[in-house]
């Protein structure tokens, strides 16, 4: 077992892992941040991304100790000071673009890694970046919407509902 | 203008605040004081005798708590199938029993052998690896037509054969078909796969099982659709514990599209386990595991001919279908092709002969079951592609055909035994026409084909039976459970609602649109009502979610609950008003007595219930809580007409879907944004059956798509923005909402229509194309065009 230390949502994070564990399990098992989900094992659905160091990650593809020292996001930590939900988040629920919500954490960090790096994104930028996350239950129609409204473009084009 | 709230707004999700802010309770997150964890060894071979199980080298690994083989569960019942089936010759199925963990036999990859629990996961799968596991491979049974040859290897060495059932449908009408196709002026044959599908809600399978020996209880925290039936099955078929010292958890779960409506071994497992090692034991499907353990979906083999008149009108209609039923029979598999499938086989269209065949077939595969349409989307399908067939080689428009032949009276009696209430096909079709801009599709091929492309139109309708379903009807059709919903409305003092209902939601916003149906009901807001679903300790016994059955059978329990709710603040109003009660009246969260201006207000009422100073006790009891159970007395019939074009890349047979269009009739709505989502997410799945999934055995039975590296799964760039109506409504006529449901439709309207749009696609370039089968890879499209 190996100590590692990092800051977790703004807040000092420590734990002693193994070797082998990866960061989601550390954030599920020892910080009790259950928001982030594992939906595969093969990389691809991304229900587990967070940010570390600002960049988008897939924290079930990651070793918590290469996590060590690092500043990590998560979806515990996405929603505005006061508590409401922040302006993805919103929209997320103003368009609904989410169903069983199980790969919406992902969904909603990976939309703000890409609306940071490209705040005016097309819809063909939306949906390609979205490659590495996998949604059963929405058809991404109203997951690319609700990008889409909270970039501040006007969505109401799109079809109905 | 938009309603800002009750029925037939588009209130946003409540639920959606925890979904969006990590703050859910799936069965993953939920971790139990002193839980260990279970690791399944399954086996990686088809179908084998084994010789030997040697754990003695694992029981001695780090952390191991104990090691589990079949020789554990000696005098613990199996698996249960939850439908019986009798054959065509009056016969009941073959039913081969089907153990917690492999006894004597494997019979496909995936099925568990022995499980290690341990004090961690990493423990458990390192032991796991240590067990010494002797089998003799035997030749496995793959394809269903070789598993149906007198010389087959036996999947199950005490049945006759490899035949679960041989089923005709309807039997009386066979004569009558064969006589009808000899009178036909054409008939039409098309050979079809609908492919094997894998379910993949997001959230693979969780159980965790925990036993309380101060009082013998048990509970089981499990990724279940209806935790009442698991509570059921598992209490009193496998581990004969009595429901009410077994409680069944399942908080939120991430979705289901039916594999989640089965009881499972590992639920049995971690149940018993906890009580042999006296603490929680918590299993985790890892996706592959997910793809080798969650029953499977479709997999029918089907020839279909239709038999047309002199002026191509319907006579007759006969299919011939085999369905893999995989190793072992799953809860609900024998229902998929038989009823689910062989009554929805008249579709829209007035065909008054029909005959249905289905064989089904024991493979050494995963067990099939019911994935989202359940054997509708397999009747739609071969339906749906016949008649396009019939209308290219009678060389008239496929959807004029189509409106020919459509049914126009309702209720309308099928030849497949259910009858129609309502629906309004022309009404759909106009739709489509007008949403999915028929009109403009000449010109959009043209500008495709000047971009080098060819672009192609599917157009299809679809009828699906849903609200599922009359207990007494079903019962004598095999199923081994009633089909009613229950919902208990308790009434707060201070004014606020709970209602406890057995349906469950997994994604499809229960918690926000039943409290719509209630508000409406009575006047009041919807924050002051919450829905209790998911655990068997604090709802009323309930038979869960699938089918499309939430709104139509649990909604119209909480609306039969809560008009007796009313119906007592009716009497205390009257108390309260010294009014009669015939003239209380509630209008906007008050009682109030015609025509005076006398009125006691909603929270008055429930306060005199739980407050009884000035309440009439000699009449009345106190309180105000009332259950109701709804058991439905039909089936509730959905219908609509789908639209797709897509483009297909000459070079390389890449299919893109450029449009999709949806018109459905799902009677009266109650929250048309949480329709729409339901729409949007089975027109999805359905176009990744047509155009991307496929669950691939090699011919030794190793599953070939094992992972989302194999398996494709619909990615945001597979999909267009969906253009989807439910403006056309016709209400069900025998149920208090009016509601058909809406959960399936997408994925049974949308793959016929892909692929018709694809077949077009290559017949506007010349090639003699009528089907190709799913999924309709690049590979599979280029071979098409060569």
């Amino acid at each position: 077992m190996t100590q590692v230390k990092m800051t977790v949502n703004g807040k000092a994070a420590s734990g002693d892992v193994e070797g082998r564990t990866l960061l989601a399990q550390f954030l599920r098992d020892s910080q009790g941040l259950t928001g982030t989900h594992v939906g595969c094992d093969t990389s691809q659905c991304g229900a587990c991304v967070v940010h570390v160091d600002g960049k988008a990650v897939k924290a079930c593809t990651m070793l918590a100790l290469e996590a060590d020292g690092a500043e990590v996001s998560t979806i515990e930590g996405q929603a505005n000071a006061d508590g409401s939900l922040n302006v993805i988040q919103q929209a997320f629920q103003d368009h609904h673009g989410l169903q069983c919500g199980f790969c919406t954490p992902g969904m909603v960090m990976s939309a703000a890694a890409l609306l940071k790096d490209n705040p005016k994104p097309t819809e063909t930028e939306v949906r390609d970046y979205l490659e590495g996350n996998i949604c059963r239950c929405t058809g991404y129609h109203n997951i690319v919407k609700a990008i889409l409204a909270a970039s501040g473009q006007d969505v109401s084009a799109i079809a109905a509902e | 203008m938009p309603k800002d709230g009750g029925i037939g707004a588009s209130s946003k999700r409540r639920e959606d605040i925890r979904f969006l802010t990590g703050a859910g309770n799936y069965t993953d997150d939920i971790n139990l004081r002193g839980q260990a964890y279970v690791f399944f060894l399954r086996s990686d071979i088809a179908h084998g005798t084994i010789n030997n199980i040697d754990t003695s080298a694992a029981e001695g690994m780090p952390g191991v708590v104990k090691v589990f083989t079949a020789a554990d569960f000696a005098g613990v019942g199996g698996m249960p199938c939850g439908w019986q089936v009798t054959d065509k010759h009056g016969e009941v199925m073959q039913e081969p029993g089907h153990p917690i963990l492999a006894t004597g036999k494997v019979r496909h990859v995936g099925e568990p052998i022995a499980a290690v629990v341990a004090e961690t996961l990493a423990q458990a799968r390192d032991a796991a690896e240590a067990i010494d596991v002797d089998i003799t491979e035997l030749p496995a049974v793959i394809d269903m037509k070789d598993a149906l040859k007198a010389d087959a290897p036996k999947v199950h060495d005490d049945l006759k054969n490899n035949l679960c059932y041989d089923w005709g449908f309807v039997e009386e009408n066979k004569a009558a078909v064969e006589e009808a196709f000899q009178n036909a002026a054409h008939v039409t044959t098309l050979e079809l796969r609908n492919n094997r599908l894998v379910a993949n809600p997001m959230e693979p399978r969780v159980a965790v099982g925990d036993f309380a020996r101060g009082t013998g209880d048990h509970t089981l925290y499990t990724t279940s659709q209806n935790p009442h039936v698991i509570r059921l099955l598992m209490g009193a078929f496998v581990l004969g514990i009595p429901e009410h010292k077994l409680r069944v958890v399942a908080p939120d779960v991430g979705g289901g599209f039916g594999t989640k409506i089965f009881h499972y071994q590992e639920e049995a497992f971690v149940t018993f386990a906890a009580k042999a090692c006296n603490r929680p034991v918590k299993w985790t499907s890892s996706r592959t595991e997910a793809f080798m353990s969650d029953a499977h979906g479709r997999d029918h083999v089907t020839t279909i001919q239709l038999a047309l008149d002199a002026d191509n009108n319907f006579t007759a209609l006969r299919t011939d279908t085999h369905a893999n039923m995989g190793a072992y029979l799953s809860t609900f598999a024998p229902s998929v092709p038989t009823w689910l499938h062989g009554t929805l086989m008249a579709g829209n269209y007035k065909t008054p002969l029909i005959y249905v065949n289905v064989k089904a077939v024991f493979t050494n595969t995963v067990p099939v079951d019911a994935y989202r349409g359940a054997g509708r989307p397999e009747a739609t399908f071969q339906l749906e592609r016949v008649i396009d067939k019939a209308a290219i080689e009678l060389g008239v428009d496929a959807i004029e055909l189509r409106r020919q032949n459509f049914i126009t009276e309702f209720p309308y009696a099928t030849p497949v035994a259910v009858e129609y209430d309502t629906g309004d096909y022309v009404a759909t079709m106009d739709k489509l026409t007008e949403i999915a801009d028929l009109a403009g599709f000449e010109a959009r091929r043209k500008e495709s084909e000047a971009r080098g492309k060819l672009r192609g139109l599917g157009v299809n309708c679809y009828i699906e039976a849903c609200g599922i379903a009359p207990s007494n009807l079903v019962g004598q059709l095999g199923a081994r459970a009633g089909l009613y919903e229950s919902a208990t409305v308790r009434v707060n003092a201070t004014g606020g609602l709970v209602v406890m209902t057995g349906s469950h939601s997994h994604g499809q916003g229960h918690e926000t649109a039943f409290p719509q149906v209630i508000a409406e009901m009575i006047g009041i807001d919807e924050s002051m009502i919450e829905i209790v679903h998911g655990d068997t300790a604090n709802t009323p016994m309930g038979m869960g979610t699938y089918g499309s059955r939430s709104i139509a059978v649990g909604g119209s329990a909480m609306v039969r609950a809560t008009e007796k709710i009313i119906a007592k603040a009716k009497k205390i109003a009257s108390h309260l008003l010294e009014a009669s009660e015939s003239d209380i009246e509630l209008k906007d969260g008050a009682f109030s007595v015609a025509g005076t201006d006398k009125s006691v207000a909603w929270g008055d009422v429930t306060l005199a219930a739980y407050v009884p100073h000035n309440y009439p006790l000699e009449d009345i009891e106190p309180g105000l809580e009332e259950t109701a159970f709804y058991d439905p007395s039909n089936f509730t019939y959905p219908s609509g007409a789908y639209a797709c074009e897509v483009e297909v890349d000459r070079d390389t047979g890449q299919v893109t879907i450029e449009r999709f269009s949806a018109a459905d009739d799902f009677g009266n709505i109650i929250n048309p944004m949480i329709v729409s989502g339901q729409v949007h997410g089975g027109i999805a799945q359905g176009i990744g059956q047509a155009l991307l999934e496929n669950c691939a055995y090699d011919e030794n039975g190793q599953l070939l798509s094992a992972s989302y590296m194999d398996y494709a799964m619909p990615r945001a760039y597979d999909m267009p923005f969906f253009s989807v109506d439910h403006s056309c409504q016709t209400p069900c006529t025998h149920n208090p909402l009016g509601v058909k449901g809406c959960g399936e439709a997408g994925a049974i309207g949308s793959p016929p229509a892909v692929v018709g749009a694809v077949v077009d696609a290559l017949r506007s370039a010349g090639k003699d194309v009528t089907h190709v089968n799913m999924p309709l890879s690049p590979s599979r499209v280029w071979a098409a065009m060569q």
